[in-house]
């Protein structure tokens, strides 16, 4: 659990706060977050987009207290994070199944970690496996399931046990278009109505604004955020919406940003 | 494995394929023979496989009085060699410490040659069973220590930052997570480390015992019973494929998501 630090009353859930992390590398100090702020409220989703190497990983792995920071901190809840934060759902880009447990087992892999009685979840697990279409798969072993499968089943273990908080990193990276497609409309259904607040790292910007009520923009390293969006549709979030003028206006703002960056550029660079 | 894989040409093939070493295996056979029969060769030299074959059949009860204690030497000294090597292992990767102090230590307890270990076993415990179950193990121990932390190291580290974000304990981390992923490796080495046990048996049982294969191997090398000799080496032979398929045989009853039992699935969809 997080050591108890000083509270105090906010309506932030995380609150990052000049977060800087510096990595040693054989020719100096690598300097991936820089003077990083960044508040996330109880209930929201915000995603954290930019180009690669920027750093958002290691943003998301400061608030998982998986990492520290070089300078600043991070407090959930109002407590500082110095030790893993246990009170959450994580997913990787790799979904990290164990390959002599069966579908059921691996979600519930993460009740036995946490020494939670496993019978009274396994119900949850399996209507969990239920609701992202892997009702019947139950007893496959994950080299039996696709891609979208096994990160399906790794979402269904980051949610069993019903966290406040979930935490991605790039989760649908490796997976083809269509797959992504129906992953994030899982995902959404998933969450609906649970109020959980979700961190999600992706350098997908279409994938970013369609999940999300936040963007977060950062630029390239020394990652530090550029631009933070609210994001709001006036009809329900479906596939189609990403072809709705609204979409395409938070679409254009995000490339706009990456643009003055200079990440993106509409002349072609001279190599 | 599924109908349609029943139907694919690489199983028909595949089902044949016995027919390859056993020509083999019957044409090594009549070389053997017809080079007896032809040079004349007596018999103390090399005997013919018909010699051989019915001097087995004289030595059935010999044979059947002498392996049992061979095998309980071969049994006792892989599975003494489990019961030290794996815990040390575990010690090599969980405590740096510990890893620094001894595994060179062990990598240069190598370089004595196990079996000109025999006759100062033999000082210190007497003819019998206790040095050839000590040479077995000492001689199957290495493979096994190797191999085991070559597997404990093999984690994705993914996994280990998953169950940091659980709040798994250390023991749980290596109970359920560092060892059944460290299996397949494991296996690979317990393959070694059976053939090294038979191996070192039958040179304790050579130097040190009043039975046992290896004993009555020596007793006929002495009478000049070529046949004998050769009767016992065929046995040898196939006590060792017995013990050594039976590893296989554990191996995919316990890791059937082993790489190389998974590589074989594809090998034979692509066939």
């Amino acid at each position: 659990m997080a050591r108890q630090g000083h509270r105090h009353r906010s309506l932030a859930m995380i609150e990052i706060r000049q977060v800087q992390k510096t990595f040693r590398a054989k020719d100096g100090a690598v300097v991936a977050l820089n003077d990083v702020n960044l508040d996330i409220g109880i209930g929201e989703f915000v995603s954290v987009v930019g180009p690669s190497g920027c750093g958002k990983s290691t943003l998301m792995m400061c608030v998982a207290g998986l990492a520290q920071p070089s300078r600043g901190a991070v407090a959930i809840d109002g407590r500082i994070v110095s030790e893993p934060f246990t009170n959450v759902g994580v997913v990787f880009q790799d979904a990290l199944l164990l390959d002599w447990r069966n579908v059921i087992d691996n979600v519930l892999f993460q009740i036995e970690m946490r020494g939670l009685p496993k019978a009274e979840y396994r119900d949850r697990a399996m209507s969990l496996l239920e609701r992202v279409g892997l009702g019947g798969f139950e007893r496959k072993y994950p080299w039996e399931l696709s891609g979208g499968m096994r990160q399906r089943v790794a979402l269904c273990r980051a949610l069993v046990h019903n966290p406040p908080l979930l935490l991605m990193d790039e989760p649908f990276g490796a997976l083809d278009t269509l797959t992504r497609d129906q992953m994030n409309i899982d995902l959404l259904r998933l969450c609906e109505g649970g109020g959980k607040t979700v961190l999600f790292i992706t350098h997908s910007i279409s994938e970013a604004i369609f999940l999300s009520n936040r963007v977060v923009v950062m630029s390239q390293r020394p990652g530090r955020i550029v631009e933070d969006m609210t994001i709001s549709f006036d009809q329900d979030r479906t596939l189609d919406i990403r072809s709705t003028a609204q979409f395409v206006e938070y679409e254009k703002r995000v490339y706009d940003v990456f643009r003055q960056l200079g990440v993106l550029s509409d002349k072609r660079s001279s190599v | 494995m599924s109908e349609m894989e029943k139907l694919k040409p690489g199983r028909i093939v595949r089902a044949f394929d016995w027919i390859y070493p056993t020509l083999a295996f019957v044409a090594v056979i009549a070389l053997w023979q017809l080079i007896v029969k032809l040079t004349g060769i007596h018999a103390f030299v090399l005997p013919a496989p018909t010699a051989v074959i019915s001097r087995m059949q004289d030595a059935t009860l010999l044979l059947a009085h002498n392996t049992p204690p061979t095998v309980i030497a071969i049994l006792s000294g892989f599975l003494a060699a489990i019961a030290v090597g794996v815990p040390l292992a575990v010690l090599i990767v969980a405590f740096p410490k510990f890893d620094k102090s001894f595994y060179p230590l062990l990598l240069g307890s190598q370089g004595v040659p196990k079996v000109a270990l025999a006759p100062i076993l033999i000082v210190w415990f007497g003819f019998g069973f206790v040095p050839t179950f000590l040479i077995a193990m000492l001689i199957a121990f290495f493979p096994i220590v190797i191999d085991t932390v070559a597997g404990l190291r093999s984690i994705d580290p993914g996994y280990l930052l998953l169950a940091r974000s659980m709040g798994a304990s250390r023991l749980k981390i290596y109970w359920r997570l560092l060892l059944p992923n460290a299996l397949p490796h494991m296996f690979a080495g317990f393959k070694v480390a059976m053939a090294l046990a038979i191996v070192g048996a039958i040179v304790g049982e050579m130097v040190g015992s009043n039975d046992g294969l290896g004993y009555i191997l020596v007793v006929a090398n002495g009478n000049l019973d070529m046949p004998l000799v050769f009767a016992i080496l065929v046995w040898l032979v196939a006590v060792s494929l017995i013990l050594t398929g039976l590893i296989e045989l554990l191996e995919r009853v316990a890791v059937p998501w082993s790489r190389k039992s998974r590589n074989e699935v594809m090998a034979r969809g692509s066939a």
